[in-house]
């Protein structure tokens, strides 16, 4: 590995009489109550990172149950009430605990104040409170897990939540409740702390994309989340006080909730992919060796999405009875939001031809990531048209669709920012065979339980149902079976990467080469990031060909 | 003298009080939109059952409401005064005017108690007992509940968010007496002025809508 000081240096250091090493923020206080106490946002960073790990497991155990019900016709595993519940538990926490916040409060808390070359977030505080507003939420909606379960779908849709379902909604619409509430401060911290503490020279033109993609996702969380709030409080008022809001019985309307509900949960999912996008255009310049191509479109592109990503929601509603115009119009919308994407998915293409590839593991997991999330986005547009989402809603093809868009998409991106800056956080490299290895094993695994999925919604398999058909069995076999490989590559950088903690070779500043700030510290950096505060005199991304 | 201590993540003061009223700001913009889906539910209501609304509408009390709202005016006054006073350092007064300011907001919440327990002795609260006086038809009784639920559910919120400013006050007007480091800097009356200040234009909306809708056709 070469040495941190590499022709693709974007700073100019200045006239620094001598380096003053401060110690890295690892090593101040190891007790357990430094940890919980800290307001470093690179320690708030680490203890987001173990809570969500916890309940992505959480998570797919309830998945690996689902599809192990889903391996015979027959619903003989657990009872119908069992199945609603888990796909119920699978559905909130996948979302709220491990999705909305993964990218992030994860590699966004960490990466965030380094990329600006600030010391920390505006309000570090704040940023710790975040963490505890997650974990209440998390203990929250465990509990009502715990006490019975849920079973109305992590949609909560009403008259259903509101007034039939007896089962623990009130308690789980409070932990989404709390966990919204840790997103807003959030995304409230990344603004005011990009618009505030940029280096001097950091122009906006000159954020690196990550930056820009968190930005925009912390402008959604800050404007829609209250949204969703609000309309869970509605849902709980509904159905403590048994008042017609939602449910047409008692005078309510049904389609009130569902415009309020994917008012948010559409852009919720730019919320889920905006920060992936955002990984990947980070790793793939490096690892091929060039520039981003197109950097401002890329930029423009993210707040496209982040902007029209509001005004598509209605899309979920083709068979809701809402009226066929509204119907036309959000069609056409959401064809619209296609352009941005398809925008960041060229531009990555256009910045790997004639790269010089380096194929390691980060650069897998991106890769990985593009073509996944295209293929859930093509066959996005095909739910987006009218006349076939009325064939295909409620189908398995949506599941797969979105599980191409969040799973493959967002959870590869993630893993793919572990990878990448994992030498940054922990000081230590992990063995890149064994990265591949993983990378390749997700891939092919992902794509064997989803894809099938495809096939099977096509073939009308209705979501939610925990027994089906005889003529479908062969499809959710393969798709049983592709979970499992999926999970054994899951588990698989547990592993080595636990392994590098203690047996990984020590990393340098920079093993990547990669130009932007976070690189010219130590790794792991020092408590407050920066012996002496970088000034910015070059464009971002700006690689060069590999020498030989 | 007055000098707030500076946070190691950013290197002067002035860019400190930017990010902190800047937070403020983008704070109060999410905040707004709590309003939002009872803002829309109230949309939706109106344009589905025009009717219902305007009869829900004349149950509320307008003289109160009108009271409160001249009260809660009076209030942000009191408050924009305080805040002026800190900016000249004159922390005595500002601390004063606080008091003033939070015992108004204290007024607001008893008149609006008050109100609430009229409306549920007219059994205008959603729920089971919910039957206004002046309706039978099933349609008009469920429009006019719908209108005291969003009614209820804005007006509560919009008094926990004045319990929160008044609690700021009081907060404010005891550790003002401190001068930084230990105490806030002057910043913050004014930081707590700006919210004050939305928790107002959030009942400048409201007071038209639940009180003087289709009042005027009699
Ligand atoms: C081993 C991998 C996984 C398997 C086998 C799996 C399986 C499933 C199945 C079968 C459903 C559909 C339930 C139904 O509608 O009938 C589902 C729903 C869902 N999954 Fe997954 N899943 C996996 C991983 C994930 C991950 C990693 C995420 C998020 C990061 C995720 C997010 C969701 C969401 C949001 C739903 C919607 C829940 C609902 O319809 O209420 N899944 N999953
Ligand atoms: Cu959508």
């Amino acid at each position: 590995m070469t040495s941190a000081q590499n022709d693709a240096s974007i700073v100019d250091e200045g006239t620094a009489p001598h380096e003053r090493r401060e110690p890295s923020y690892l090593a101040g206080g190891y007790r357990l109550i430094d940890w919980l106490t800290t307001r470093d946002h690179k320690r708030i960073a680490v203890l987001y990172a173990i809570s969500i790990t916890f309940f992505f497991f959480l998570g797919g155990v309830a998945a690996a149950l689902i599809r192990l019900e889903l391996a015979t016709p027959q619903g003989d595993l657990v009872s119908d009430d069992t199945y609603n519940k888990l796909f119920t538990a699978h559905g909130i926490i996948m979302v709220w605990l491990f999705l909305i916040p993964s990218i992030p409060a994860v590699l966004g808390n960490f990466l965030m104040p380094l990329m600006i070359g600030a010391r920390d977030l505006a309000f570090p505080r704040l940023n710790l409170a975040s963490w505890y507003l997650y974990m209440a939420g998390g203990a929250i909606v465990l509990w009502a897990l715990l006490a019975g379960g849920v079973d109305t779908g992590w949609t909560f849709y009403t008259p259903f939540s509101s007034m039939f379902s007896n089962s623990h909604v009130v308690a789980a619409l409070s932990g989404v409740l709390v966990l919204g509430f840790s997103s807003i401060l959030t995304g409230l911290n990344f603004i005011v702390s990009v618009h505030t503490l940029r280096a001097r020279g950091l122009s906006w033109f000159r954020l690196p994309l990550f930056v820009w993609a968190n930005y925009a996702t912390s402008l959604i969380l800050v404007l829609a989340t209250p949204v969703l709030a609000m309309t869970l409080v509605l849902v709980a008022i509904e159905r403590l006080f048994q008042v017609g809001i939602f449910d047409p019985a008692l005078g309510g309307d049904p389609l009130l909730f569902q415009h309020l509900f994917w008012f948010y949960s559409h852009p919720a999912v730019y919320i889920m992919v905006l920060p992936a996008m955002g990984v990947a255009s980070e790793i793939i310049p490096c690892f091929a060796r060039r520039p981003v191509f197109g950097y401002r479109f890329m930029a423009y592109a993210i707040l496209a999405i982040a902007v029209i990503g509001f005004l598509v929601w209605g899309h979920h509603m083709f068979v809701s009875g809402q009226s066929m115009y509204a119907g036309m119009v959000f069609s056409l919308l959401s064809f619209l939001v296609a352009i941005p994407s398809a925008i960041k998915v060229f531009n990555w293409t256009a910045t790997l031809y004639k790269g010089s590839i380096r194929f390691s593991a980060p650069m897998l997991y991106a890769l990985g990531f593009v073509g996944l999330f295209t293929i859930g986005g093509l066959t996005g547009l095909f739910l987006a048209s009218l006349a076939l989402d009325v064939h295909l809603s409620d189908t398995y093809f949506v599941v797969a669709h979105f599980h191409y868009i969040m799973v493959g998409g967002s959870v590869m991106a993630y893993l793919g920012g572990i990878h990448f800056w994992w030498p940054k956080v922990t000081g230590r490299m992990y063995s890149d065979t064994w990265g591949k290895i993983a990378a390749l094993v997700i891939f092919a695994g992902f794509n064997l339980t989803f894809f099938p999925q495809y096939l099977l919604g096509y073939a009308g398999m209705p979501r939610r149902y925990h027994s089906y058909p005889g003529e479908f069995q062969l499809l959710h076999v393969l798709s049983s079976a592709g979970a499992v490989i999926l999970a054994v590559g899951y588990l698989m950088p547990l592993g080595y990467l636990a392994w590098s903690l203690r047996y990984g070779a020590r990393a340098t500043p920079n093993p990547w080469r990669a130009t932007g700030l976070e690189w010219q510290t130590d790794s792991p950096p020092p408590e407050h990031n920066f012996a002496i505060a970088p000034v910015v005199v070059r464009e971002p991304y700006a690689y060069t060909p590999e020498g030989p | 003298m007055s000098a707030p201590v500076l946070e190691p993540q950013f290197a002067s003061h002035a860019q400190q009080d930017f990010a902190r009223s800047f937070g403020m700001w983008v704070f109060l913009a999410s905040e707004l939109l709590f309003f939002g889906p009872l803002l829309f539910g109230y949309l939706y209501l109106r344009m589905h059952a025009p009717h219902a609304t305007g009869m829900a509408s004349r149950h509320t009390d307008m003289l109160l409401g009108t009271v409160n709202t001249a009260v809660l005016l009076t209030s942000s006054f009191c408050m924009a005064l305080a805040g002026h006073a800190a900016q000249g350092n004159d922390r005595r007064r500002a601390t004063r005017l606080l008091a003033l300011t939070a015992a108004l907001g204290v007024v607001f919440l008893a008149i609006k108690g008050f109100e609430w327990h009229q409306e549920f002795d007219e059994h205008l609260f959603p729920g089971v007992g919910f039957h206004p006086a002046d309706a039978t038809d099933p349609a008009t009784v469920h429009g006019i509940e719908l209108f005291f639920l969003l009614y209820f559910a804005a007006t509560a919120l919009h008094a926990l968010h004045l319990t929160i400013g008044v609690s700021a006050c009081v907060w404010l007007m005891l550790v003002l007496r401190h001068p930084p480091p230990r105490g806030p800097g002057n910043e913050a009356v004014e930081l707590a002025g700006l919210y004050w200040h939305f928790v107002d234009v959030v009942w400048i909306f409201l007071y038209p809508l639940l009180y003087l809708t289709a009042r005027s056709g009699g």
